[in-house]
C-alpha cells in the first residue's frame, strides 16, 4: 500500500471523484440498497420483530436444512483441501515447463460455466449415465449405482468446482517457501514424512487457512450445482431460499435464511482477515 | 536444484487423480454432443451432427444465444466503463474513503448470488424492470464491476504515478491525461476485466432465474430448464457452444497476459 497521500485540495480531488461516481451510484442503488432491503424484510415481514429468526431455534425444517448444508460443506471442504494440497504440492515441485501445463489444467474448469459442468456431471452420474453404463458393460455391477440426486452427487459436483479455488492460495503459499528447507531437513536425517510434517506443512498454514475459508464460504451459498445434482431431494440453504421466495412466496422466512447465510459468511471472512492478508487472497484473481 | 524429489508417490497419485477428475466432465461433453441417439449418451454406431442441426435450426436456442450475447456485450461495456473509472479514481486519490469504496466494489463476489437475487427481484418488481433487457443488463453490469476493478487496480499498481503528474505538469487536461497517458498503459488490465465481466454475464445462471421469466431466456436459463425437464441431447450442443466461447475468452486472456508480460 502506498503511504497516505497528503490531503488533496478539494478542487484537485473533485474530477477524480467524478470518475468514481458512476460505479459508486450503480453499486449503491442497484446492489447495496437491495441487499439492505433483504435484511430489512427479514425483520419486518410478516410482522415486525425477530419472529423469523426464532425459527432457527424452533423449526425442525430450518434446522435440517442448515445441518444438511453444513455437513455437505464440511465434507466438500475437507476433500477439496486434501486434493488441492496435493495438486499445489506437485505443481510447486515440478520443473517450470510442466508447472505451466498443470496450471492450465487447474484453471481450465474455472473458465467453464458452472451450469455446463453440473450438466456434464448429470450426463456422467445419472442412472443411465456414462459411468453406470460403463460399469454395467464391464460386468462390475448388476444394477446401476445411485450416484446422483443425493448428497454424494452434490459433493462430487461441489468438490469439482472448488478444487481450483483451493489450489490457488495453497500454491501461492508454497511458492514462497525456500526450496532448500526440505532437502536440508532430509540431510539432517529427517524422513520424507518428518520433513514434510515438521518443516513444509507448518509453513503453508496461511495458505491452508485461506483455502479452507474460501472453499467453505463459496460452498455455503452455492446454488447451481447443489440444486441440479441434488435434484430437489437434498435441500441446501440456497435452494431452500429460492423455494421460499419463488414457489411459496414466504418472504420473511426466505430473507431470514439469506440474512443468516450472509452473516455467517461475513463472520468467517472477519475471522480469516485476522489471520491472513485478505488483499493477497482476493488480489490474485 | 531438483525439487521433484520432494513430491512423494502418494502426493503424485492424489494430484494426478485430482487433475483427471477436473478434466473428466469437460472431456465427455463434446463426444456426447455427437451422439446418434435420441437421448443423452455417447454415440452408439457413428458420430452424428444431427443435434447440431437441431440447435442451428431451432428458433428457441438461437434466440437464447442471441439474447445472451447482447446482454453480455452491453453489460460488459457498462461494467468496464464504471469499473475502470472507479479503479483509476481510487488509485489516484488513495484515501481512507476510497479504500472503503474499493471494498464496496468487491461486495458482489463475496455475497452469494442467491442473497442478492432476493433483493434485486423485489426492487425490480417495484420498478417494473422484471423480464426487461434494461433490468438484466443493469444487474449483470453491476455484478461485473468487481472483476474490472480488480484487474484495473492490479494494472495501476505497476503504473508510475509520476507519469500522470508529468503529463498534467506539461499542461495536459485530465481527459487528455486519461486518454493518452493512463489508459494505454493499463489497457491489458482493462481488457482482462472486460473478458471476466463478459464471461460473468454469459454464464450467469442464478440471478436470471429471478429477474427474467418469459420475454428473456438466456442460454444458461434455457439449459437450466432443459436439465430439470427433458435432458435433450441438444443440451450437450448448447454446452459445447458455451464452452467454445469460454475457450475463446481464455485464449484472449492468455494473449493479453503474454503481451503485457512480454
Amino acid at each position: 500500500m502506498r503511504a497516505a497521500a497528503p490531503a488533496q485540495p478539494f478542487a484537485a480531488a473533485l474530477p477524480w471523484w467524478l470518475l468514481i461516481l458512476p460505479a459508486l451510484i450503480l453499486m449503491l442503488a442497484f446492489y447495496a440498497y437491495p441487499l439492505g432491503e433483504v435484511l430489512w424484510i427479514s425483520v419486518t415481514e410478516p410482522e415486525p420483530g425477530l419472529g423469523n429468526y426464532e425459527r432457527l431455534f424452533t423449526s425442525p425444517a430450518v434446522q435440517r436444512v442448515w445441518m444438511t448444508t453444513l455437513r455437505i460443506c464440511v465434507i466438500t471442504t475437507v476433500i477439496t483441501l486434501l486434493a488441492g494440497y496435493a495438486v499445489a504440492y506437485v505443481i510447486v515441485s515440478s520443473p517450470p515447463g510442466r508447472q505451466r501445463w498443470m496450471f492450465l489444467l487447474v484453471l481450465l474448469p474455472l473458465w467453464i460455466s458452472v451450469l455446463v459442468r453440473a450438466f456434464a456431471w448429470v450426463t456422467l452420474l445419472r442412472r443411465q449415465g456414462l459411468i453406470n453404463e460403463a460399469l454395467l458393460g464391464a460386468g462390475l455391477i448388476d444394477e446401476p449405482l445411485r450416484l446422483i440426486w443425493n448428497e454424494f452427487g452434490i459433493a462430487v459436483g461441489m468438490i469439482h468446482y472448488m478444487i481450483p479455488y483451493a489450489v490457488l492460495p495453497l500454491y501461492a503459499a508454497m511458492r514462497d517457501i525456500d526450496p532448500r528447507l526440505v532437502p536440508a531437513a532430509r540431510g539432517l536425517g529427517a524422513s520424507r514424512f518428518e520433513a514434510f510434517r515438521h518443516v513444509f506443512l507448518p509453513l503453508t498454514r496461511p495458505g491452508i487457512i485461506a483455502a479452507t475459508v474460501l472453499v467453505f464460504i463459496f460452498s455455503l451459498g452455492f446454488y447451481v450445482t447443489p440444486a441440479i445434482l441434488g435434484g430437489g431431494r437434498t435441500l441446501m440453504v440456497a435452494e431452500y431460499i429460492k423455494l421460499q421466495i419463488l414457489d411459496l412466496i414466504r418472504w420473511g422466512l426466505g430473507t431470514m435464511m439469506a440474512s443468516t447465510l450472509l452473516a455467517a459468511i461475513l463472520l468467517l471472512l472477519a475471522v480469516m482477515a485476522r489471520i491472513v492478508d485478505l488483499r493477497r487472497v482476493f488480489g490474485q484473481g | 536444484m531438483d525439487r521433484s524429489a520432494q513430491a512423494g508417490p502418494l502426493a503424485n497419485v492424489i494430484a494426478w487423480s485430482a487433475l483427471l477428475f477436473l478434466l473428466l466432465p469437460i472431456t465427455v461433453i463434446f463426444p456426447v454432443s455427437l451422439t446418434d441417439q435420441r437421448f443423452l449418451s455417447l454415440p452408439h454406431e457413428a458420430p452424428s451432427l444431427q443435434h447440431y442441426v437441431t440447435f442451428l435450426t431451432s428458433e428457441r436456442w438461437l434466440s437464447s444465444t442471441w439474447q445472451s450475447l447482447v446482454i453480455a456485450v452491453v453489460s460488459t461495456i457498462l461494467a468496464v466503463a464504471a469499473g475502470t473509472g472507479c479503479a483509476t479514481g481510487c488509485w489516484k486519490l488513495s484515501t481512507r474513503a476510497t479504500e472503503l469504496v474499493r471494498a464496496l466494489m468487491l461486495l458482489p463476489i463475496i455475497v452469494p448470488s442467491i442473497v442478492y437475487a432476493l433483493g434485486i427481484y423485489r426492487l425490480w418488481i417495484r420498478l417494473d424492470l422484471l423480464d426487461t433487457y434494461l433490468g438484466v443488463i443493469l444487474v449483470h453490469g453491476v455484478t461485473g464491476i468487481p472483476y474490472v476493478v480488480i484487474t484495473v487496480s492490479t494494472a495501476l499498481a505497476n503504473f508510475d504515478p509520476r507519469l500522470e503528474q508529468a503529463a498534467r505538469g506539461m499542461g495536459a487536461s485530465l481527459g487528455q491525461t486519461l486518454a493518452w497517458v493512463i489508459l494505454p498503459r493499463i489497457m491489458p488490465g482493462v481488457l482482462s476485466g472486460a473478458i471476466f465481466a463478459f464471461i460473468h454475464s454469459w454464464d450467469e445462471a442464478v440471478l436470471i432465474l429471478f429477474i427474467a421469466s418469459r420475454a428473456l431466456f438466456t442460454l444458461p436459463r434455457r439449459m437450466w430448464d432443459g436439465i430439470n425437464e427433458n435432458l435433450d441431447p441438444v443440451m450437450a450442443v448448447a454446452a459445447c457452444v458455451m464452452i467454445l466461447l469460454s475457450m475463446v475468452m481464455l485464449a484472449a486472456d492468455l494473449w493479453v497476459r503474454r503481451k503485457r508480460d512480454g
